[in-house]
């Protein structure tokens, strides 16, 4: 047997063949009886069957090994382009198309005898247009079978060939569809299956003699079918006569077709095979058309299509309502009653595919979620515009959607603020169906809560808020008012609220202490929110609480630059102090006893109150005189880690009180400062003790030292106890060392060096502690997460 | 875990339901429609204060023997009727409530379909399927 060479497309193609005919799956031996059907379906004299069998050696071996079974087919093909059978044929016959069979109907070839035999329509559809194939190979036969078909002189033989390809150019049509289309009469009406898929869109179409064009929108968009099995392209060769006969009935929509099909082939073969895989993904031209089809509606391409309007142009696809219904379901994804771009042509091609025999899927595809981009007009695929369309009148502008979201976002926010208060934090979700809660329990939200929109400041944080509130700053750039955007705005309110009122019972005090998750937004935000949010919760008419940590006293007050070197130096000690209390990161707002209800209220929220005091200390601490805090330090550095916040209060108020006056004393802390520091991170003990021993530096070297220490020793302790001890370490040190200020120029020189240092120090602390609020808060997410998984509906 | 499921309209003519198919479903359908009194006996009382700031939430609206009825109505004087099994007793208040919550979001979602008539009957398969997941699950 002489060797056979095969081209890509052959050689794809016999291996589907031979797949196909490998019954028992042994992959080596073709099921003698497939075979043997699949020479029969070649349509060829028996006599030359015969032949073949004997040319491949099969009736020497007694089986149909992958070779003979190749060589087989080829022979086949030989014969079937009418070339006498030799065996040097198989070689040197160039071009030869894909050997053709005609199946006979049984199960599977039924759907692929209806998918060939079709409805002329298909073949003259698509001759020359190569469908996406079932699997990639098939473009490729698709190209061949485009060549034949072009040697091919008669029209019968295009016909004949292209059903050869024709499962691949047979839109993904699934075999429901194809079945459908066989449900048309096409046995003996052969100009009915071409009217078939006509009539789907006769209500669409303009009346264009190109509805088989027309019928490309739909199919050619569509992908393969999820099932692919056999789609070895047996293609059902209509009987010539049959083809005759549909001939001259179909021939002008053939030719209209080819003409108009010809010239997107190449296109859309690329396209399709590129989209075969997501039987709901979306062509290029598909979404063209679609955006067409928006735009009669709806001009504007970020505005929306109200539902009434959509509900009219859907209608029109005469689909019964209930599908309808579903397809706006599933397309509907924000659930606002209206269509944007992204939705409607998910909505659109969904009902393209159910018009085809795609059954309507549960969850929307992934491919047809919409995105919250911009579309962009593509150039327009002429062929495919104008043909299909929807008679409609454009709708009434409509009312464009834009002005009524925001009328409609702002009663969500009430809507929220009046979501139980017992809700657990879990129950929240932030999806936009929780936006329609009416349980009105509450008073009327006064005009000031519903505009939650610009700061996204949640009381307690998550990651997934942080990256709303990512979505929402980049979100206002987009003109698309969609509603997901919107929705997340007054998702951070609602849940601000709702994590005040669970965590919180008492007012705002504590929310201004927890608002500020964002440790990127500014200081005045924090305290612009902190304001806002005091309004939102309106169940505690005491907001006033402790003012808003003091309007900034530094404007670009971040937590690394709060160390306001300059005003530390420049300024007298007495106000150094100020300076650098407002320097450490973490320190809780705790110096103040007088906030009231705070420290308490933090003590439950301990995981939060980190998060918060370290959030609002720098805002609280410029202005808090009590510097209560050396006290905490003291504290600390006497018994140890004291976790107990009134103890550090107390504490700090006796300290406080004791320590304030003198050098010694700050000398004596910083000893303690070194006993802590030797407690637990020894390293620090040499510059610290160095720091104190040199009282004439500017203060806040002293105390920068203290804080170093507290440093290491606060990621152990995660205390915001132990900032507080920094800062009442720093205070206390301030009002002890004011003389040494200025005294020695090499001293400050000195200390600046190593405020310097400190400053890398605090600011390496910093970052440590933001590290350690992001895990903190990544642990809180999940355990919400299972919270909320844990919290089921099934008790059993 | 609820046993059955009703959507009632204004009009008090159901426009959902569905119950734990296992049961004798003529009973829940009886009971739903007995506690329709119980529920109009509470919007009534109720009714003093302005329909604005009444409790949606109805609590639990008669216990007997075998079950639970709990109530929820809306602003728009749709009842949500729920059964839930008495001996299942881990069912708490908030749970009840998150329940009519998720009942009345799927509610909403229903009433944003242009293709849905209020006053028809629910043929939803999203709601169908936020129904499915709350009933009790019976092999």
């Amino acid at each position: 047997m002489e060797g056979l060479t095969l081209s890509e497309a052959e050689q794809r193609y016999y291996c589907d063949l031979f797949s196909y005919c490998d019954t028992e799956s042994t992959k080596k031996v073709a099921s003698n009886g497939r075979v043997l059907e699949l020479f029969r379906a070649a349509q060829l004299p028996n006599d030359v069957v015969m032949q073949i069998m004997e040319l491949c050696g099969a009736t020497r071996l007694g089986y149909f090994g992958r070779s003979q079974f190749y060589i087989a087919l080829k022979l086949v093909a030989v014969a079937q382009s009418g070339l006498p059978l030799r065996v040097e044929s198989l070689n040197t016959v160039k071009d030869l198309p894909l050997p053709r069979f005609v199946m006979s109907k049984n199960e599977q070839e039924s759907r692929h005898t209806a998918l060939y035999s079709s409805d002329a329509d298909n073949p003259a559809s698509y001759s020359g247009v190569i469908p996406p194939p079932p699997g990639r190979i098939q473009v490729k036969k698709g190209s061949v079978s485009h060549d034949a078909v072009q040697q091919r002189t008669s029209a019968d033989q295009q016909e004949s060939t292209s059903p050869v390809v024709s499962p691949q150019q047979s839109p993904p049509t699934s075999p429901h569809t194809w079945r459908k289309h066989n449900r048309h009469p096409s046995g003996g009406n052969n100009e009915r299956p071409l009217a078939g898929p006509g009539p789907f869109w006769a209500p669409f179409s303009e009346a264009q003699p190109g509805s088989s064009a027309s019928s490309d929108p739909i199919w050619s968009g569509h992908s393969p079918p999820p099932h692919q099995e056999n789609w070895v392209s047996f293609a059902d060769t209509p009987p010539t006569s049959a083809l005759l006969a549909m001939h001259p009935a179909s021939v002008q929509d053939q030719t209209t077709v080819r003409t108009v099909a010809s010239a997107a082939t190449t296109n859309e073969i690329r396209r399709q095979s590129s989209s075969y895989d997501d039987p709901w993904k979306i062509t290029d031209e598909q979404r063209q058309y679609y955006v067409n089809q928006f735009k009669t509606i709806q001009p504007d391409l970020n505005g929306f299509i109200p539902g009434s309007a959509a509900k009219e142009f859907f209608t029109k696809s005469k689909l019964p309502i209930l599908e309808l219904s579903h397809i706006w379901e599933l397309s509907d994804f924000d659930k606002d009653g209206a269509l944007t771009l992204d939705e409607f042509c998910a909505a659109f091609h969904l009902v393209v595919a159910r018009k085809n025999g795609y059954d309507l899927p549960e969850k929307l595809p992934e491919s047809l979620m919409p995105k919250l981009i911009d579309l962009e007009d593509s150039t327009e695929v002429g062929e495919q515009t104008g043909e299909v369309g929807y008679s409609s009148s454009p709708a009434e502008a409509p009312p464009s959607k834009s002005p009524s979201m925001p009328s409609l976002n702002q009663t969500w926010p009430e809507l929220n603020q009046s979501s139980e208060q017992w809700e657990t934090f879990s129950e929240r979700s932030s999806s936009s169906q929780t936006l329609t809660q009416f349980d009105s329990n509450i008073a009327p939200a006064d005009p000031d809560t519903a505009i939650v929109h610009p700061v996204p400041i949640r009381m307690t944080p998550s990651k997934i808020h942080m990256q709303e509130m990512e979505l929402k700053r980049t979100g206002s750039d987009h003109a698309n008012p969609t509603s997901p955007l919107l929705v997340k705005p007054p998702d951070l309110p609602e849940e601000n609220k709702m994590s005040s009122s669970v965590k919180f019972t008492s007012g705002n005090t504590v929310n201004g202490y927890s608002s500020s998750d964002s440790y990127a937004s500014d200081p005045e935000q924090i305290g612009n929110t902190v304001t806002r949010q005091r309004s939102h919760s309106g169940t505690s008419p005491d907001n006033t609480a402790p003012p808003p940590p003091p309007p900034r006293p530094h404007p670009s007050h971040s937590r690394s630059s709060s160390l306001d070197m300059n005003r530390s130096f420049s300024v007298t000690p007495g106000q150094q102090q100020t300076g650098v209390v407002a320097y450490p990161p973490a320190v809780p707002p705790r110096p103040q006893p007088s906030q009231g209800p705070g420290p308490h209220v933090h003590r439950p929220v301990d995981a939060e109150g980190l998060i918060a005091h370290t959030s609002t200390s720098p805002q609280q601490i410029p202005e808090q005189p009590n510097f209560a805090d050396f006290s905490q330090f003291e504290a600390f550095a006497v018994s140890g880690v004291n976790k107990e916040e009134e103890d550090e209060i107390e504490t700090h108020s006796e300290v406080l009180q004791v320590e304030k006056p003198s050098d010694s004393a700050s000398s004596l802390r910083v000893a303690k400062a070194d006993g802590r520091v030797e407690d637990k991170a020894p390293a620090n003990v040499p510059t610290s003790a160095g720091k104190g021993t040199t009282p004439l530096a500017p203060p806040p070297k002293p105390i920068r030292r203290r804080l170093k220490s507290e440093d290491e020793l606060r990621p152990e302790a995660e205390e915001h106890a132990q900032k507080t001890g920094v800062i009442a370490a720093v205070l206390a040190s301030q009002p002890s060392i004011p003389r040494s200020v200025g005294k020695d120029k090499k001293a400050i020189q000195a200390s600046i060096r190593r405020n310097k240092e400190t400053n890398t120090v605090l600011a390496r602390l910093n970052s440590e502690l933001q590290q350690q609020l992001k895990d903190v808060l990544e642990e809180r997410i999940s355990l919400e997460v299972q919270l909320e998984q844990l919290r089921p509906f099934s008790h059993l | 875990m609820a046993v059955c499921i009703a959507v009632i309209a204004k009009e008090n003519y159901p426009l959902y339901i569905r119950s734990v198919p296992t049961e004798n479903e003529l009973k829940f359908h009886y009971t739903v429609h007995t506690s329709l009194d119980v529920v109009d006996e509470k919007i009534s009382a109720m009714g003093k204060a302005l329909v604005d700031q009444r409790e949606l939430y109805l609590g639990l609206l008669y216990p007997t023997e075998d079950y639970k009825v709990y109530g929820y109505v809306t602003n728009s004087k749709v009842k949500f009727v729920m059964v839930v099994d008495s001996s299942n007793t881990a069912l708490r208040d908030n749970e009840i409530r998150s329940m009519f919550r998720k009942l009345h979001n799927s509610y909403t979602d229903i009433m944003c379909n242009p293709f849905y008539n209020p006053g028809d009957r629910i043929n939803s398969r999203a709601f169908d399927n936020m129904v499915n997941s709350m009933m009790m699950q019976v092999c």
